[in-house]
């Protein structure tokens, strides 16, 4: 599937309007990356501020997922769109969710990190958070490069770095635990750490899940709660 | 003059003069398919053309008008309790097709038909087939709705009465409350029945032929374009009238809106300048079609 297969249709209009939706998704995969990515770096580097500042703008983001989703609300009502581009508006109203949801995720990381800031600062400045970090941030920008490019295999990859994800997060809250057991006073602090973490880990969720809308944009075939080698059966076959 | 053709037209197509022996009100057993062969090198068709319970097994059909080539190769079965939807940009064969089905085509001088056309199994086609009987079993109704110029009763009973369905004034009677019934018109109608026919709403008119059609208990009702020139809320009840009619009988309707196809059908074929592109469940064909014209027809793109 190519992506100018959406400015093909008679009406010069509609064209305009998928087209529309798209470049607004892509704004808002920006806009939330963006925010992933300051909230990142101000628990690493203990900024108080900028962690604020990442919670403070989270309406923008909530702001164009709702203007988004009457832009997908009109086009149904007004075009009765069909087959990809019915396909492109269902997956657009999905991925705008989970959008939104990363965006919550990164607000949650940023007050965390205005609350993290305010203690002790380990040496390492949270190295296995910031890996964990990266690797979501990385996930979240690949998905949205598929998206934009309608790129099965990449959106595939994508699905697959979850179990990754959700190792790395496995391994930090074990850690956090042992570490809260040597040293009770540090019980806060870790607990925080660990939702950090667990917001990291449901980020990968989401990029995972905007993975799927993917392959169900591009292949038609729903592949969400099934195993990977089922999946990558459903889209050969 | 025009009004007199169509009205001939119907004339034809609905009442029948048969032997009241001949009529079978009784659907016939239905019989396997099983020998009847696909030819895979002609056969460029997308999806299954097969039903479970075919009523109409089509294979290999081509239709001429004179030289011109109008359709190529069509492989489909319409079957039971299903209504098939035939969709296609204008001049690609679907009305064609439907016209064959119940030989309409034969009023056409240049038209020219070949292949195999099973009703139940039995060759539509074939030289001692009575096409006045045939034409009953497979109705029609046509884009404008054509009433005859008489009364709502006559139109009604007019095809029964010819069929000899029935053998009085109160049978009659009761043929003619049911169709109107099943036609969504009833209600709208019985305290005028003695009335023209022609003098109701384009929707009435339009309920009223396919009054008219079911009153002879066909097999198959063929649509061609029903809707087009009705109004959003006359559209709705035919469409309702349709989703009924399925329990009964087999359904092809020619249409040029799409969603219509969508809401109406469990079957929907594409076809694109004479050939038969693609025939698959509707819900498949208008999420994700199989093959690119499809695709390029059902989400308005161009060809």
């Amino acid at each position: 599937m190519e992506s100018e297969q959406f400015s093909r249709h008679i009406s010069k209009r509609f064209n305009e309007e998928l087209e529309g939706l798209r470049t607004q998704v892509l704004r808002m995969g920006g806009m939330v990356e963006n925010q992933l990515g300051n909230a990142v770096e101000a628990i690493t580097t203990g900024d108080s501020e900028m962690g604020l500042r990442v919670a403070s703008q989270d309406h923008k983001v909530n702001a164009l997922e709702v203007a988004i989703d009457e832009e997908c609300s009109r086009v149904l009502a007004t075009r009765g769109p069909a087959a990809a581009d019915l396909r492109l508006v269902v997956a657009v109203i999905k991925v705008i969710t989970d959008l939104e949801r990363v965006g919550d995720e990164a607000q949650k990381i940023g007050y965390l990190a205005s609350r993290l800031a305010s203690e002790q600062q380990p040496h390492d400045n949270y190295s296995e958070l910031r890996a964990l970090g990266e690797h979501v941030q990385t996930m979240l920008h690949d998905t949205l490069d598929a998206f934009s490019r309608l790129d099965s295999d990449d959106a595939l990859m994508v699905v697959e770095e979850d179990k990754l994800v959700d190792e790395a997060y496995d391994q930090i809250t074990r850690q956090c635990i042992s570490l809260m057991m040597e040293d009770s006073r540090t019980i806060r602090r870790f607990m925080d750490v660990t939702w950090v973490a667990r917001a990291l880990e449901r980020i990968g969720d989401h990029a995972k899940n905007i993975a799927e809308y993917v392959i169900y944009l591009v292949h038609g075939r729903d592949i969400r709660h099934l195993k990977l080698e089922q999946v990558k059966e459903e889209i050969s076959g | 003059m025009q009004k007199f053709m169509t009205t001939m037209e119907a004339v034809r197509n609905d009442s029948p003069t048969v032997p009241p022996s001949t009529v079978t009100t009784e659907l016939p057993a239905v019989k396997s398919t099983g020998k009847t062969t696909i030819d895979s090198k002609k056969h460029q068709t997308v999806g299954d053309v097969t039903a479970s319970n075919p009523v109409f097994t089509v294979r290999d059909c081509n239709v001429y008008y004179g030289e011109k080539q109008a359709l190529q190769n069509v492989n489909l079965d319409i079957g039971r309790n299903e209504v098939v939807a035939l969709i296609g940009p204008s001049g690609c064969g679907k009305s064609t097709f439907i016209r064959c089905l119940n030989r309409m085509n034969d009023t056409i001088d240049s038209a020219r038909v070949s292949g195999e056309i099973k009703l139940y199994g039995e060759d539509i086609y074939a030289r001692d087939m009575d096409v006045v009987l045939l034409r009953a079993r497979v109705g029609m109704v046509f884009q404008k709705p054509n009433p005859f110029p008489k009364s709502i009763y006559e139109n009604v009973a007019y095809g029964p009465r010819l069929h000899g369905l029935s053998s009085n004034r109160a049978e009659l009677d009761e043929i003619v409350r049911d169709s109107l019934e099943r036609a969504g018109l009833w209600n709208e109608v019985k305290d005028r029945l003695d009335d023209p026919g022609t003098g109701l709403s384009g929707g009435q008119q339009q309920r009223l032929c396919i009054a008219r059609t079911i009153a002879v208990n066909p097999e198959v009702i063929l649509m061609d374009e029903p809707c087009s020139a009705l109004d959003p809320i006359a559209t709705a009840h035919i469409e309702d009238l349709i989703d009924e009619l399925t329990e009964n009988y087999a359904i092809a309707i020619v249409t040029h809106s799409m969603q219509q196809a969508a809401r109406v059908s469990q079957r929907t074929a594409y076809f694109h300048l004479g050939k038969l592109i693609e025939v698959d469940a509707t819900n498949k064909v208008f999420t994700n079609p199989g093959h690119k014209l499809t695709e390029d027809y059902v989400t308005g793109r161009f060809g």
